[in-house]
């Protein structure tokens, strides 16, 4: 139940950023510095631990993803669904694991 | 150990005395869809996401060099193009879904459709454009801010 809540609610956040995603980056477009001016303007901590959260999202999203498929087409997989859930968390607590340190280096580290 | 009951996919719906047609099969093909798309999103996704925040200088680094360097490779314009198609209608399909759900009144599901199917066409044609019509080194902007193969 809860995390086929948070499958819809990453799904529709992941959707939104997407939309902006592609008009911002569209700037390249029309010209090097309106791209450079509006891109600069998410580089600061705020928006970085954004870009954070729009990945775990992400993360999460892929990874129960593959488990609704499991469950969808596997023969045993309604009956291991839950512990697939724990693994879905295992792994996302791996690749943020993986992640995180490196990105929050990149947005609160020096140059 | 808790199970679920075993999940179905969808069916086309029979039809009713008080309907002229079925719907057909449009619903299961949707929902194939996005168990198909979702498996080679992860992988383009995760990619990407690598290739742009994680390798390199991470999310400080990104500017239009870094930009126009990526898309000089036909391979990251194929890899861009698949992920904004297969992205934009798994997250329509699922917005749809959703909209379906908890919309109830017909005039504002109609609209909320409304709004996203023009939300999906203006970002898939406008982002396509972009791929394909992109000049890595634009005549008039200063070097410094072009990649380096520009001046080459």
């Amino acid at each position: 139940m809860w995390s086929w809540v948070a499958h819809r609610v990453t799904g529709v956040a992941i959707f939104f950023f997407l939309l902006v995603h592609v008009l911002d980056t569209s700037l390249v477009r029309v010209s090097p510095e309106s791209y450079n001016d509006v891109i600069g303007t998410y580089k600061n901590p705020i928006m970085g631990l954004g870009e954070a959260g729009l990945v775990a999202a992400i993360v999460f999203h892929a990874f129960n993803g593959i488990r609704i498929i499991l469950v969808d087409f596997w023969a045993k997989g309604p009956k291991y669904q839950r512990l697939m859930l724990w693994i879905v968390l295992g792994l996302f607590v791996v690749t943020m694991a993986g992640f995180l340190p490196r990105h929050l280096m990149h947005v609160f580290g020096g140059e | 150990m808790t199970t679920i009951a075993d999940p179905k996919a969808p069916r086309p719906p029979r039809a009713k005395p008080n309907r002229l047609t079925t719907r057909g099969n449009t619903e299961l093909y949707g929902w194939v869809f996005m168990r198909a798309s979702g498996v080679i999103l992860l992988v383009l996704i995760f990619g990407h996401l690598f290739v742009n925040l994680w390798a390199g200088g991470g999310v400080k680094a990104i500017d239009f060099g870094f930009v126009a360097g990526k898309w000089a490779n036909p391979i990251w314009q194929v890899w861009d193009l698949l992920m904004l198609w297969l992205a934009m209608i798994h997250g329509t399909n699922g917005v749809r879904t959703i909209i379906n759900d908890y919309a109830e009144r017909d005039g504002v599901r109609l609209t909320l459709k409304a709004l996203l199917y023009l939300a999906f066409a203006i970002v898939v044609v406008l982002g396509t454009l972009v791929i394909f019509s992109f000049d890595p080194c634009p005549t008039d902007a200063p070097a410094n801010l072009l990649p380096s193969f520009c001046t080459a």
